[in-house]
C-alpha cells in the first residue's frame, strides 16, 4: 500500500502533462476556423416565431440576409437590394435586386421571394415586433430582379426595420423546418449544433458576394462571465463577442495576446420611473431624482467607467443624436428644493430591479445618492426575466426600476401610454407619428424634439449607454465596433 | 429476498409519483408566466393569451398534471416552451453528459479514497496516517465549484494544458473528450474523495479490530495481507452505503460543476429551464434526477444482500 499514493500522483501528472501536446488546437483547429464566445444561446433557429436577441445575433447577415443592412455607423446600406428608389409620396419603394443570388438549398433568389418573405411576416410570424410590417399594403413582382413594395402610409420606421430580422429573405422551398434548418442567402450555413454548447457555421460555397475569410465559425455559448474569460485565456475561443464583466478588461488590455475593441451600442441603462402613479406622476419629483443622481459616479461603480453618458433615449449612432447629458447636472440642493416645492419630502420608493449584476450595482448607487436628498428607497431584486417581466413590465407594479433597453430606436416606446413607463404625452405621440411619415430631414428634426421633450419631462433617468466591448486574439480583424444591428456580423472578420 | 425486492420496487414507484406531484405543484406556484418569458418585452395581451393556449397552461392544473404524467408514462416528456422541441431526446442527451461526469468523479473519488483511507487506518498511530486524515479534513471543507475554479486557474488559464470548459462527445474525438473531462472530474472527485477517505478509514479501522483478523494474523499473515484477504469485503459494506448517499450529493455537485466548466449536462439544462420558466423541461429533468437517486438507493440495498450474507435471511 505504501508506494501506491506517490505512484498514483505520478500517473495523474503524466496523464495531464502528456495531454498538453497540441493542446492549443482545442477548438481553433486551423487558421480557417474562428471560435466566438457568446453568453446567450438561441433557443432554436426560428426567428419568425421565437423572440429574443440570440437568434438574430447568430443568424442575421451571416445566414439570413435582407434587402438592406445597417453598417456600424447606423446607416442603412444595400445588401440583397443593389439600390432602391422612393416615390415622392413616400409610399412606393422600388428595389433593384442583386443578380445571381441563390439560397443555400440551391433555389434562386428573385422578386417572388421578396414578396413571399415580406407578406409572410404579417401572416405567419408570431414574434411581437412584427407589427412594424403591418404598414405594407402589397408587394408587386415587376421583374425577377425588381420588387415594388407599396405601403398604406409613409413610414421611415419601416425601411429601418428591414435591416432587422423582419427583413430576412426566405425561400418558399426553405421554410419546412425553420427551428432546425435555416435556409438563407448568406455567406454561412448552419452545419451543426450542440445544445447547451455551440453552433457551427460553415462557409456557403455558392455565396454570391465576397467570400468570408473563415471557412468555419464556431459560436460557443458560455453563460458565466468568468468561464467566458477563461475560455479565451486557455485558447478555447478566439473572441468574446461582448464583455459582461467590465473589471476583467484591463487584464486583457495588458496582455499582448489580446486586443480590446470598444464601441457603442443601442443599450440604454435606464432608471425607469412610474410616471402614472404618485408621487412620480409629478414632473418636479422626477426632475428632483434626476438632479440627485451623479451619473458619472454611477457609471464608474456599475460599469468600471466604461460607457457613455447620453441623457436621453438616443444612442450616438442614431441620426438625431444630441448630447443631453448635461441638462440635469448633479445638484442635490436643487433636488431638495424641487422635492419641497412638490410637497414630497418624506418619500419611500420601491426600486424593483432585475437580479442582474449591472442593475444591482447601479441600484446601490441610486439608493445612497437618493438618501442624500432625503428619499428612501427599498431595493427589491426580482428574478429576471420571469418575475421582473410579470411584476414590473406587465403589471406596472413598481415606483423605480433599472434595466437596459436594448432594442434599436426604442425611443418610440415613449409614444405608448400603456408601456410600463406610464408616460402619456400627446406632443410626443404627435411628433413620433410625424417623424415616421415625413422626409428624412423632417424625421431628424422631429426626433430631436421628441428626445428633448422626454428629457424635459424627466420621463426617465437615462443613466448611461452600455459600451460594446469585444475582446479578441490580436490576430483577428474586421470587427463591427458599434453594436447597432441585431446581428453579430461575421462577414468582415479576417486573420491579420 | 423476493418479497424484500418487491417491497423496494413498490416504495420506488410511490416515491416517483409523489415527487412528480410535488415538482409539478412547485412549478405551478413559481412566480412568472412562461408565455410572458417566451414572448419578451414586446408581448401584447392577445399574443400572450394565444401563447398560453398554445402551451396549454390556461387549462386547470389537474388536467395539465395528468396530461403530463400520462405522456411521461409513455415516454413522451412533451415539447419545450422555449425550444419548441421534444424534451425526451434532449434529456437523454444531457443525461449522458452528466453520467460521464458523475461516473468519472466517482472513479476519481474511489481511486483516492480506498488507498488513502486504508493507509490512514493501518498507520493510524503514525504521523503519516494522521497526515492523510488531516488532508481529508481540508478536502471535505472545499466546495466542488471552488476546487473547479482553482483547477481552471492553474491548468487551463496559467499552464494552458487542459481546456477550461466545453464538451466533446466521446464518439467524435475521444482524446478531446478525455482532456475535457479531466478537470471537471477532478473537481468533483477530489472533494468526494476526501469525504470517502474518512469513511474508508473508519471502516477499515473497525475491521482491523475484529477477532477474525487477529486469527488470520496468528496464522502468520502480515497485517496488510490479512486485511486484503479477509477484511476488505467486510469493510466495504458501510462504504457502499455511504457511496450510495454520496452519489446523490455528486449529482448536485455536478449541477454546479457543469456551470463552471460549461458542460451541456442535466444541471446546466435545469438552470436554464428554470430561468426561462420552461416548466415542462424543469419537470422532466427533476423527475429524471429523482428517479436516478431512488435507483441508486435501490441498487445499494440489493448490493448489501450480496455483500453481507447475514442480511439474506431477513
Amino acid at each position: 500500500m505504501k508506494a501506491r499514493i506517490p505512484v498514483l500522483a505520478a500517473v495523474l501528472l503524466l496523464v495531464v502533462s502528456g495531454c498538453s501536446a497540441g493542446s492549443s488546437a482545442s477548438v481553433s483547429a486551423g487558421p480557417d476556423t474562428l471560435s466566438v464566445g457568446f453568453t446567450a444561446e438561441p433557443a432554436n433557429f426560428d426567428l419568425t416565431r421565437t423572440d429574443g436577441a440570440a437568434i438574430p445575433q447568430a443568424l442575421l447577415y451571416n445566414v439570413y440576409e435582407g434587402l438592406v443592412k445597417l453598417d456600424s455607423q447606423g446607416r442603412i446600406v444595400p445588401l440583397l437590394a443593389k439600390s432602391w428608389t422612393i416615390s415622392p409620396d413616400r409610399k412606393t419603394y422600388d428595389f433593384q435586386l442583386q443578380p445571381g443570388v441563390k439560397f443555400s438549398n440551391g433555389a434562386p433568389f428573385t422578386a417572388e421571394d421578396v414578396k413571399f418573405s415580406l407578406l409572410r411576416v404579417q401572416t405567419d410570424w408570431t414574434i411581437s415586433i412584427k407589427s412594424t410590417m403591418d404598414v405594407v399594403d402589397h408587394v408587386d413582382v415587376v421583374a425577377p430582379d425588381h420588387a415594388r413594395v407599396v405601403l398604406s402610409k409613409p413610414s421611415n420606421g419601416w425601411l429601418f426595420s428591414l435591416t432587422s430580422r423582419l427583413g430576412a429573405m426566405f425561400s418558399p422551398t426553405g421554410i419546412a423546418d425553420l427551428a432546425n434548418k435555416p435556409v438563407g442567402t448568406g455567406p454561412y450555413v448552419v452545419a451543426a449544433r450542440k445544445r447547451g454548447d455551440s453552433v457551427v457555421l460553415k462557409a456557403n460555397p455558392a455565396y454570391w458576394g465576397r467570400k468570408p475569410a473563415y471557412q468555419t465559425v464556431v459560436l460557443k455559448y458560455i453563460k458565466e462571465p468568468t468561464a467566458l474569460n477563461n475560455a479565451l485565456y486557455s485558447n478555447g475561443i478566439d473572441v468574446i463577442s461582448a464583455i459582461t464583466a467590465p473589471d476583467s478588461i484591463p487584464q486583457f488590455q495588458a496582455d499582448d495576446r489580446f486586443q480590446v475593441v470598444q464601441g457603442t451600442s443601442n443599450s440604454e441603462v435606464t432608471l425607469a420611473m412610474n410616471n402614472a402613479r404618485a408621487p412620480l406622476n409629478d414632473v418636479r419629483v422626477r426632475q428632483a431624482l434626476t438632479y440627485a443622481i451623479d451619473r458619472k459616479a454611477l457609471l464608474d461603480t456599475a460599469w468600471a467607467g466604461r460607457g457613455t453618458l447620453i441623457g436621453s433615449m438616443v444612442p450616438p449612432t442614431d441620426p438625431w443624436y444630441e448630447d443631453l447629458s448635461n441638462v440635469y447636472p448633479f445638484e442635490p440642493a436643487k433636488a431638495k428644493a424641487l422635492l419641497t416645492e412638490a410637497h414630497a419630502t418624506n418619500l419611500n420608493l420601491r426600486l424593483r430591479i432585475p437580479n442582474l449584476p449591472y442593475a444591482v450595482s447601479a441600484a446601490q448607487v441610486v439608493q445612497s445618492q437618493l438618501a442624500d436628498v432625503g428619499v428612501r428607497t427599498t431595493i427589491e431584486p426580482l428574478d429576471f426575466p420571469a418575475v421582473w417581466l410579470k411584476q414590473v413590465f406587465t403589471d406596472h407594479d413598481y415606483d423605480l426600476s433599472i434595466i437596459q433597453h436594448v432594442e434599436a430606436r426604442d425611443i418610440t416606446t415613449f409614444g405608448k401610454p400603456k408601456y410600463y413607463w406610464g408616460y402619456d404625452s400627446k406632443r410626443v405621440q404627435q411628433l413620433l407619428a410625424e417623424a415616421d411619415s415625413g422626409t428624412p430631414e423632417q424625421q431628424v428634426a422631429d426626433m430631436k424634439l421628441v428626445a428633448r421633450q422626454i428629457n424635459a419631462d424627466a420621463a426617465a433617468d437615462w443613466l448611461f449607454l452600455f459600451p460594446n466591448v469585444i475582446v479578441a486574439k490580436s490576430k483577428v480583424t474586421g470587427f463591427v465596433q458599434n453594436q447597432v444591428s441585431e446581428s453579430f456580423d461575421l462577414t468582415g472578420l479576417a486573420p491579420r | 429476498m423476493t418479497a424484500r425486492v418487491l417491497r423496494r420496487v413498490a416504495i420506488f414507484v410511490v416515491s416517483v409519483l409523489v415527487a412528480s406531484i410535488v415538482v409539478f405543484l412547485f412549478m405551478a406556484v413559481l412566480p412568472g408566466d412562461p408565455a410572458q418569458v417566451a414572448l419578451g418585452v414586446n408581448a401584447t395581451p392577445e399574443l400572450l393569451a394565444k401563447t398560453r393556449a398554445e402551451f396549454g397552461i390556461d387549462r386547470p392544473l389537474v388536467t395539465q398534471y395528468f396530461d403530463w404524467i400520462g405522456g411521461v408514462l409513455h415516454g413522451d416528456f412533451g415539447r419545450s416552451y422555449v425550444t419548441r422541441d421534444t424534451i425526451g431526446p434532449q434529456l437523454l442527451d444531457r443525461l449522458g453528459v452528466t453520467l460521464w461526469l458523475v461516473g468519472a468523479g466517482m472513479l476519481v473519488a474511489l481511486v483516492i479514497a480506498i488507498p488513502a483511507g486504508t493507509f490512514a487506518a493501518v498507520k493510524h498511530r503514525k504521523a503519516a496516517g494522521a497526515g492523510v486524515s488531516g488532508l481529508s479534513q481540508i478536502g471535505v471543507a472545499i466546495p466542488a465549484f471552488l476546487a473547479g475554479i482553482i483547477l481552471v486557474q492553474i491548468f487551463a488559464v496559467q499552464l494552458r494544458w487542459l481546456p477550461s470548459g466545453g464538451w466533446t462527445p466521446p464518439d467524435q474525438d475521444f482524446g478531446e473528450f478525455f482532456r475535457g473531462l479531466i478537470l471537471p472530474a477532478l473537481s468533483l472527485g477530489l472533494v468526494q474523495g476526501a469525504v470517502l477517505t474518512r469513511y474508508v478509514r473508519s471502516a477499515v479501522l473497525d475491521t482491523l479490530g475484529q477477532d477474525y483478523l487477529r486469527t488470520a494474523r496468528s496464522k502468520g499473515l502480515r497485517p496488510g495481507q490479512a486485511l486484503v484477504r479477509h477484511g476488505l469485503r467486510n469493510a466495504s459494506v458501510p462504504v457502499v452505503t455511504v457511496l450510495g448517499l454520496q452519489l446523490a450529493t455528486l449529482l448536485i455537485g455536478a449541477v454546479v460543476v457543469e456551470r463552471v466548466f460549461v458542460l451541456p449536462g442535466l444541471g446546466s439544462m435545469l438552470l436554464d429551464a428554470v430561468a426561462s420558466r420552461d416548466l415542462l423541461t424543469v419537470q422532466g429533468i427533476v423527475l429524471v434526477l429523482v428517479v436516478g437517486v431512488l435507483l441508486v438507493n435501490f441498487v445499494v440495498d440489493v448490493l448489501y444482500t450480496v455483500l453481507d450474507p447475514r442480511l439474506r435471511g431477513s
